[in-house]
């Protein structure tokens, strides 16, 4: 079977992020990026599916300008065998996103399609449910486990209460979670050999697809910072501060 | 205006969090209904009827409704959302997986995890784990919203909303639950609990996290855990708090052995008072705590669980 994989380029995460001082957006320039820690577990599930004999096809799919073109090569490193970038300098709605990707899944028709239950950068967890909706697919969000079972594909989810898990019917959306993998790390061979393997690039406009804004960003602000507090010598103080200067024991 | 909240429950309780996504429901402005999809969940229903501020409850019950696939409950919330301007869900686990669903089947974008409203089209939510905050304007006619409860104050529950029955039953056929493995706590839940303490990789393996039980009995409080106890497999997902895992607002809490990764701090800097509990006077987390002990935690725990 052919597994899609789109990915995002976000921020690294061990960097904090600073608004910049007109408050119109978040200050990137100079910026460390990195793979979207959730479609890196993504890349490294679909390579597990072909080490294990059950996907024949891993494309890794990313939608930004050029730059992401380094993402995409970090998942071929990991085993993605080849890549599409959709080409564009906007920083397009998840309803967007996931138009442009059902577009590729027309053409491609892949049985499983992966990708992070969220980018760490706008934290909004919506495009493969999207994608999902857009596709007519049943999705398995937040996946912890993921086992092809025949016609279908059972996901064991991470949910509120603990773990939930569904069975969908092929082809599927799935998103991942923290814990359903630990991603390898690419080693230099197919570092390099990656750089050999195919990635095309196709413009957006190419897609036919209104790609207007649904949504404004009319401002960025800092957050409200929280001021160190004190540091106790005992838990007798501990206690004392709790009950008498803070209030919130008795 | 007329705004569709729908509501969490398990099917036989309605989970507090709804009571703060009506409040959210609220500050938009308008006439507001509560829909229940479930299945076997007239105590769900009673309560929903009770919630201030509602006028009418819909309800769905029926089997195709019981674990809430996203594929069968997207479809009953796009078709209901033609008398809507609004339609808000609570940002847990349910509302996240179905709510970008009906976005997508309506055509509109979603703003997701609301702490705020400007105004009817224009919301306040954090991005980058709360290290910025943005403020989104809705360009579409429709608004799909999930709301996070910690920037909203609960709704009292002496109302009486009238309750219609729905007879349209959705089945997307693709999808099917196979099974639940939830965790049984006689605990609070993590979201409603005024008090939570957590413990990180400090507390070195699963056993430990007994030293945290008398301490939250004392303290009727709820236990949480970082992502690196959670990875470790020391307890449960469902007890990660964290940009990824729940996000927590309690009046205290009390971190344990937990460094301060800005991906923990986003699940929990919003608590009033927060206290760490750390032996690396370094650690980031008291860069953030109102009250810290540099302290070996095996030592602090049970002295404190003596001196509450
Ligand atoms: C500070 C900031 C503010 C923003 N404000 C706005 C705004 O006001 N209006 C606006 O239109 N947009 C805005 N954006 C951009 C927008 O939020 C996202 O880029 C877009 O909505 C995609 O959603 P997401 O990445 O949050 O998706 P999520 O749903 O969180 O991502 C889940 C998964 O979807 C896949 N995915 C997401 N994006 C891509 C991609 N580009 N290519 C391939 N796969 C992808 C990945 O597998 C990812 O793990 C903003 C972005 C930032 C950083
Ligand atoms: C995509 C992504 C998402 C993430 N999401 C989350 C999330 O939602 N929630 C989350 O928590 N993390 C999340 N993380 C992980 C985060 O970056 C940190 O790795 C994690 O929070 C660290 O957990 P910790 O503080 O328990 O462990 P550590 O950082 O290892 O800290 C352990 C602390 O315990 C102290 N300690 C050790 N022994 C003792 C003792 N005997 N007495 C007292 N103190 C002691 C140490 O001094 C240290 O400060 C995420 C990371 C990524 C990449």
């Amino acid at each position: 079977m052919k597994v899609l994989v789109p990915i995002k380029r976000v921020i690294d995460y061990n960097v904090k992020v600073r608004v910049k001082p007109d408050h119109s957006d978040v200050d990137l320039a100079n910026t460390k990026m990195a793979i979207n820690p959730f479609c890196e577990i993504a890349v490294e599930e679909a390579v597990r599916l072909k080490e294990a004999g059950i996907a024949t096809e891993i494309i890794a799919i990313s939608i930004g300008n050029k730059s992401c073109q380094e993402q995409l090569r970090t998942a071929l490193a990991l085993g993605a065998d080849r890549a599409i970038q959709i080409e564009t300098d906007e920083s397009l709605d998840a309803l967007n996103i996931a138009k442009l990707l059902q577009k590729v899944v027309d053409e491609e028709q892949p049985q499983l399609v992966i990708l992070g239950k969220q980018s760490i950068d706008s934290d909004n967890n919506q495009t493969g449910q999207m994608l999902a909706a857009l596709t007519g697919m049943p999705q398995g969000t937040f996946a912890s486990v993921v086992k092809i079972e025949g016609e279908k594909v059972n996901v064991t989810r991470e949910v509120d209460g603990g773990l939930q898990t569904v069975a969908l019917n092929l082809p599927a959306i799935v998103t991942t979670d923290l814990r359903l993998n630990e991603p390898r790390y690419a080693s230099l061979p197919n570092i390099m050999k990656a750089k050999r393997k195919p990635l095309v690039v196709r413009p957006a406009a190419d897609f036919g697809i209104d790609l207007t804004a649904r949504t404004k960003l009319l401002k960025v602000t800092p957050p409200a910072e929280r001021q160190a507090g004190i540091v106790v010598e005992s838990i007798d103080e501990l206690v004392e501060k709790l009950k008498n200067e803070a209030k919130v024991i008795s | 205006m007329s705004i569709l909240v729908i509501a969490e429950h398990d099917n036989s309780s309605l989970k507090a969090e709804t009571l703060k996504t009506v409040g959210a429901a609220q500050k938009i402005g308008g006439d507001i209904t509560l829909l229940v999809t479930g299945f076997n969940c007239q105590n769900v229903v009673d309560a929903a009827s009770k919630v201030n501020g509602v006028s009418k409850v819909l309800v769905a019950d029926n089997a195709v409704y019981e674990h809430q696939l996203a594929e069968n409950v997207s479809l009953l919330v796009t078709e209901l959302a033609a008398d809507y301007e609004h339609i808000l869900a609570t940002a847990l686990t349910t509302g996240k997986n179905f709510m970008p669903r009906v976005a997508a089947l309506l055509d509109v974008a979603q703003i997701s995890d609301i702490i705020d409203v400007e105004s009817s089209d224009t919301f306040v939510r954090p991005i980058y784990a709360g290290n910025a905050i943005a403020t989104v304007q809705s360009l579409d006619s429709k608004k799909v919203i999930t709301v996070r409860t910690t920037g909203f104050d609960a709704v009292a529950t002496d109302g009486n909303a009238e309750i219609v029955n729905l007879d349209t039953v959705k089945d997307a056929g693709i999808s099917s639950h196979v099974s639940d493995e939830l965790t049984v706590s006689a605990r609070p839940d993590l979201g409603a609990a005024s008090v939570v303490i957590s413990g990180g990789r400090g507390m070195q393996n699963g056993d430990n996290f007994k030293l945290l039980d008398g301490i939250a009995d004392k303290l009727g409080a709820a236990i949480g855990a970082s992502r690196a106890a959670v990875d470790a497999g020391f307890v449960p997902n469902d007890m990660q708090v964290g940009q990824t895992g729940k996000i927590v607002a309690p009046d205290l809490y009390i971190a344990v052995g937990i460094s301060g990764a800005i991906q923990h701090l986003a699940g929990m800097k919003d608590s009033k008072v927060i206290v760490a509990i750390n032996k690396d006077p370094e650690a980031p987390i008291f860069q953030v705590a109102d009250y810290g002990i540099v302290a070996d935690l095996f030592d602090a725990l049970p002295e404190l669980e003596s001196k509450l």
